[in-house]
């Protein structure tokens, strides 16, 4: 193995990839900045140009790239409240509460050193752990896989604010219902498109996050410009982009990153999970596990509550590589993609991949891991620049955020209905948003509701329409228990409270 | 029970539940799929049930919570307007094209916003989206449909 790491390093570590990689850092943080351009489209746009390199030239490019876009992502979801993919949604449910503190820089860096954090110890989990994780990843079915999401979802409604546990379930059935909209995935059959073409693929998931996040928060700003209650202060310039995280911040992250490794390194390496459910249950976990004082603070700028779904997000990146490169099942879209790019290559990724050539194994880890060094090395500098997007004026920012949200969905559709639908979900967002009903919830809900509907379908089909599959494995049970646990503990405690 | 606008707007989602269970239910499913134990309209009747469920609860448990909602004090004038401005921005986007819409779109809303500095809203507004262009379809090969500046010429 220790062989093995060294090829990796001595192929990664040439002048010449060295300056793919900050190349590719420098273009990914662009594009992840770019609304409905995440780390998928980032590297998908990279294949053509990484062909006419040898192939570790070519993963480390994208490396670079896959990187600097889920940096990028952050930095959005941070600054405008903007996430363009699901893996950085929950990211903005404390960091972009901290950008309007003025603290932004120190969002931005509390984010980016989590980010590292979170890589470096999954690539050691990784070093330790690919060969049986991969066992285990096999071992999950339908039934684990549902009662997953299951959980997901309670624990994100469970640990939303104080007294909201049935809006957020309701922003919840709301989610699941916008997914289910559009063809049925295994018959075709058109569900609740009323005859309207439009709606036959569904609601895209880049159009909800934008209406319900990015737009509504702009919608939001406009309509309370005179509330004297409201949040929207003049930010400080002097400490916006200060980029300094004091000794009790650097406690609280010493605490959390750990946890939310291993969480988002187990939920990674499962096929099909990937970086938002990693996120999202480390942002549950995170809000469960501190002091109620520091619970207080979760959805107004917590630094747990940032840097766990930072650390988990990116551990699960590395996690998902697991699945791809021993078994050669891809993880997530963006590892689907990274496949096809390997494939290309002539790297065959799959159980023998790891025993017949771990010089490649090695190298493609060690690019991915110097990637991130490189982006931290390169972004870390630059934070109190991209910082100062928040001082720029309201009145400009405003239509700036809008503009972005349209673009967005017109780059991905040529669709007028689009917009239109878009601006009719950001309406209705913003008048629940008015009255305190958390949208988190509903985004998760979204992106689980396809995988979570084709996971009961496998599970019913196989028990003949019985719900006994909910028991009849331990691991199904064992996930159901914990969520039943995690509902019994919330109306514990909020009685508790009241008494 | 004491009426709220959050109670209110749980008898809309109990309503719209309800709408969405009966649209549930009327799912035309392939006939040898009639009785399977998942079908197409399997998961939504379950979700159909969910809404009635919780939103039922909302409406009954009583709301220890209330939130109040000062309406003297929010901007709906200003909010409408800007909606208005980007529903026409969407209605003409695809006929007029990408260049001249968005940039009359930023030019707009920095205007109804209260803005009057007419050098920096040019700025902002023409040149910028020029620049977000080049980077979207000249460095990024993104297609961006423009009629107009296809019809001055400028973009093939």
């Amino acid at each position: 193995m220790i062989e093995g790491i060294l090829i990796g390093l001595t192929t990664a570590l040439t002048f010449q990839n060295i300056l793919m990689v900050m190349v590719g850092c420098f273009f990914g943080t662009i594009i992840g900045m770019l609304p409905g351009l995440g780390p998928m489209t980032a590297i998908a746009l990279m294949i053509p140009i990484t062909y006419g390199f040898d192939p570790a030239t070519g993963l480390i490019l994208m490396a670079g790239v896959y990187y600097g876009a889920v940096f990028g992502g952050s930095t959005s979801s941070i600054l405008l409240n903007a996430p363009g993919v699901p893996g950085t949604v929950a990211t903005s449910f404390d960091g972009y509460p901290m950008a309007q503190q003025g603290k932004a820089g120190k969002a931005l860096a509390i984010a980016a050193w989590s980010s590292f954090a979170g890589g470096t110890l999954s690539a050691i989990y990784l070093l330790f752990m690919a060969p049986s994780l991969s066992k285990v990843s096999l071992s999950f079915r339908s039934p684990d896989y549902f009662a997953l999401m299951i959980l997901g979802l309670t624990a994100i409604a469970a640990f939303s604010s104080k007294g909201q546990f049935l809006k957020a379930m309701m922003m919840v059935v709301l989610g699941l219902m916008l997914a289910s909209v559009g063809q049925d995935s295994l018959s075709d059959i058109t569900r609740f498109t009323f005859d309207n073409m439009n709606l036959t693929d569904g609601i895209s998931f880049v159009l909800v996050v934008m209406a319900t996040f990015a737009m509504s928060e702009a919608l939001t700003i406009i309509l309370k410009r005179n509330d004297p209650t409201s949040a929207a202060k003049q930010v400080s310039l002097t400490e916006l982009g200060s980029i300094r995280i004091n000794k009790e911040e650097r406690t609280k992250m010493y605490k959390t990153i750990p946890r939310s490794s291993i969480i988002g390194f187990l939920i990674g390496v499962l096929p099909g999970a990937g970086a938002t459910i990693a996120s999202f249950l480390a942002y549950g976990m995170e809000r469960n596990v501190v002091s109620d004082e520091e619970k207080e603070k979760f959805g107004k700028g917590s630094v747990n509550g940032l840097s766990a779904p930072e650390t988990a997000n990116n551990a699960a990146c590395s996690g998902s590589f697991v699945p791809m490169l021993t078994l050669g099942i891809p993880g997530s879209g963006t590892t689907a993609v990274m496949l096809g790019a390997l494939l290309g290559f002539g790297v065959q990724p799959g159980p023998r991949l790891y025993m017949t050539n771990p010089e490649i194994f090695w190298s493609i880890i060690m690019s991915m891991y110097i990637g991130m060094v490189i982006l931290l090395i390169l972004n870390l500098p630059l934070i109190p620049y991209i910082a100062r997007i928040l001082a720029v004026p309201k009145n400009y920012l405003i239509p700036l955020i809008l503009f972005f949200s349209v673009t967005g969905i017109y780059v991905m559709s040529f669709n007028n209905f689009d917009i239109y639908l878009m601006i009719g979900i950001a309406v209705v967002a913003t008048f629940l948003r008015l009255y305190d009903f958390p949208m988190p919830p509903l985004i998760l809900a979204f992106v689980l509701g396809g995988l979570m509907e084709e996971n009961l379908r496998r599970s019913l089909l196989l028990s003949n329409g019985s719900w006994e599959f909910l028991w009849d494995r331990t691991l199904t049970a064992c996930i159901l228990a914990i969520t039943i646990l995690i509902v019994i503990w919330h109306i514990y405690k909020t009685f508790k409270k009241k008494n | 029970m004491n009426i709220n606008t959050t109670k209110i707007i749980s008898l809309l989602f109990f309503i719209f539940s309800a709408f969405y269970l009966y649209t549930a239910y009327q799912i035309q499913v392939f006939a040898f799929d009639e009785n399977a134990p998942f079908n197409a309209r399997t998961f939504p009747i379950y979700l159909g049930y969910a809404g009635l469920f919780f939103s039922g609860l909302k409406l009954i448990l009583p709301d220890p919570n209330t939130i109040k909602v000062d309406h003297q004090n929010l901007e709906y004038k200003k909010t409408g307007i800007l909606i208005l401005i980007a529903i026409i921005y969407g209605a003409t986007i695809l006929k007029v094209g990408y260049f001249l819409t968005t940039s009359l779109f930023l030019f707009a809303s920095y205007y109804f916003l209260g803005e009057r500095r007419w050098i920096l809203m040019f700025l902002l507004s023409f040149p910028f989206v020029a620049a977000f262009m080049y980077l979207l379809h000249g460095i990024l090969d993104i297609y961006l449909r423009d009629p107009f500046l296809k019809s001055i010429g400028v973009m093939g």
